[in-house]
């Protein structure tokens, strides 16, 4: 008792201590967020040097959003992530699970974890930089292959939704499966030992401790992993911006999203970019759930829920 | 076949894998580097493999250019950047210890609410975020890429973590007992208990903040304070084929040089530190 009330004492500093984060959030989140969602009901943009509205009109913004090229750009948002990340998981899941595996013997661990982790540090905007002056007519790699005699003239990687795309899904391929190389390392590890002793003993073999005991036991953070990127992929930008000039070149089927929603903010059109944000706050917000889901279930595996559920059927 | 020689065989394919894809890593970055030493002459008759002696021109090409003043943009990514880093890591231990060391009504919301937000991207709300700037006379200037770090959920998770495992509430007690006050105790005890983690979030909010393009890029007009993404965009925007290539690969290796010499020391503190923030489980 004598602690409690202690404790109760000393409550007013943990409001001063947090109130610092919570003022800035509040200032610079939460009143961004509800001035964007009002003015997404709000005819509000500019025309040469006219300003129109802001006229209250309901739900049209998010009509006329739907009957534009938004899914398109979802679409396009989709395709480039998943060039990036069906790769990136594949390669990340094999590495970990090799990276961690005695028998395997990896030498040179540290250097190659070093070497694959760096290129998610580098600026998303320079890297596309510089891919698009390498991967440019009269750039290196037409060049390097030109003389190597691996193709005959050289190839505009720019001219097809194919080049840019693939070029785009490269790129944030490279700059992800390090990180998530390591994500996974780091949760394969914290599965007990005594687990893969015991599956040796009865004679499992690689392939099936793999897909019977690695699999099901980092499930969780596979979801984790998952979700994440898929947050990351919505935001995806700075890489298609820089390729493509904001144009999203060819013919707009690189174009994403956030590049939509730029092009909204450059031309002052408030609430065509308020009703784009509140849809993908909606989005991001389901996405959000989920994580917290993830990283605040204390029953990750679902073992838990399902003894509960075996003891209720009463087996 | 025996499992012997299958399991020799697998070793030798995961390093041949392993090989090819730091090939793939550091490539781009080799031909970056060459291309960075050699002329415009040069690099319009070719590739080459080897670096050539164009570099101090390059780069005194680059330092002199007042179209994309480079020098001026790694300075204001450097103060930003550094400023962001430092109210980010020193708020977010100080929001983390709040939580973690007292004991109020709103302890559980205040938690559960932060935790909601930790992933939620910055750019759905970067339209009301630039008229509320605007009104607040901030508009292109730096303080609205350092100020709003001071509210960073994943890093004020990264520290609740760390002061979950290694801050004992018994020497917060101790300290009280011998007279400290409560800012004290958390700046001379707690501070120095925190630095492994504040380094780690030190740096990525570095990075992070050095790379950061979408918001900046909204913010900020003048040339005199544009960072270092905002000036690789507007190269790329310009008359591309009609400029200096060396010059190009030059500005493109001096965005991103300070990042990696930064990692190559301490690469070891920052892989540690990748999975530190990540999920418990």
């Amino acid at each position: 008792m004598q602690n409690k009330r202690k404790l109760v004492n000393y409550a007013k500093w943990g409001y001063i201590f947090i109130l610092p984060f919570f003022a800035s959030f509040f200032i610079f989140s939460l009143i961004p967020l509800v001035d964007t969602i009002r003015y997404s009901f709000y005819e509000y943009y500019r025309s040469g040097i006219k300003e129109i509205g802001p006229n209250f009109i309901g739900m049209a913004n998010y009509a006329s959003l739907i009957q534009s090229d938004m899914l398109k750009y979802a679409g396009n948002t989709l395709i480039l992530w998943l060039i990036g990340f069906i790769p990136q998981i594949v390669i990340a899941l094999t590495l970990a699970s090799w990276f961690v595996d005695v028998r395997m013997r990896i030498r040179c661990q540290q250097f190659f974890k070093v070497v694959i982790y760096l290129p998610n540090l580098i600026m998303a905007s320079a890297f596309a930089m510089l891919f698009f002056t390498l991967f440019s007519k009269t750039g290196p790699v037409n060049s390097i292959l030109m003389s190597l005699g691996v193709i005959s003239e050289v190839i505009d990687f720019m001219r097809t939704a194919f080049g840019v795309r693939t070029l785009a899904g490269s790129m944030n391929f490279l700059m992800w499966f390090g990180n998530t190389t390591i994500m996974l390392m780091a949760a394969i590890m914290g599965i007990s030992p005594d687990i893969f002793e015991a599956s040796e003993i009865d004679g499992c073999n690689s392939t099936q401790r793999f897909f019977r005991i690695t699999l099901p036991l980092i499930r969780p953070i596979l979801a984790y992993t998952l979700i994440t990127s898929i947050i990351g992929g919505l935001q995806m930008f700075d890489v298609p911006q820089i390729l493509t000039n904001g144009q999203g070149n060819p013919d707009r089927t690189s174009m994403t999203l956030i590049m939509f929603l730029n092009s909204h903010l450059r031309s002052k059109n408030y609430g065509m970019a308020g009703a784009l944000s509140v849809y993908l706050f909606i989005v991001s917000g389901i996405l959000c759930f989920i994580v917290y889901k993830i990283t605040n279930d204390n029953d990750p595996d679902g073992s838990k829920a399902a003894a509960k559920a075996k003891k209720k059927r009463g087996g | 076949m025996s499992s012997k020689s299958f399991n020799r065989l697998r070793t030798v394919f995961a390093h041949v894998l392993l090989i090819f894809l730091s090939f793939l890593c550091l490539f781009f970055f080799y031909i970056l580097i060459i291309n960075a030493t050699h002329s415009h002459a040069e690099l319009q008759r070719g590739f080459y493999a080897l670096p050539g002696t164009s570099f101090l021109k390059n780069f005194n090409s680059v330092a002199n250019n007042g179209e994309f003043p480079m020098m001026r943009g790694i300075l204001n990514s450097l103060i930003v950047s550094g400023c962001s880093a430092a109210i980010c890591i020193y708020f977010s231990a100080l929001t983390a210890y709040g939580l973690y060391a007292y004991d109020f009504k709103l302890k559980k919301i205040a938690f559960t609410f932060i935790m909601m937000i930790l992933v939620m991207p910055t750019q759905v709300t970067a339209m009301g975020f630039l008229r509320l700037i605007t009104k607040m006379g901030m508009y292109d200037s730096l303080l609205p890429l350092i100020i709003p770090s001071i509210a960073s959920p994943a890093v004020f998770y990264f520290m609740y973590s760390y002061l979950e495992s290694s801050l004992p509430l018994s020497l917060v007690e101790a300290a009280r007992i011998d007279g400290a006050k409560e800012f004290r105790t958390f700046n001379q005890i707690v501070l120095p208990i925190m630095k492994p983690a504040m380094a780690v979030q030190a740096i990525f909010t570095f990075v992070g903040s050095w790379n950061n393009y979408f918001v900046p890029a909204l913010v900020i007009q003048s040339k005199d304070k544009m960072t270092v993404p905002i000036l690789i965009a507007l190269l790329r925007g310009a008359d591309y084929m009609n400029r200096d290539m060396g010059k190009i690969y030059m500005m493109i290796l001096l965005a991103i040089v300070p990042i990696i010499l930064v990692y190559l020391l301490l690469s070891k503190y920052i892989i540690a530190g990748v999975t530190l923030g990540g999920v418990k489980g």
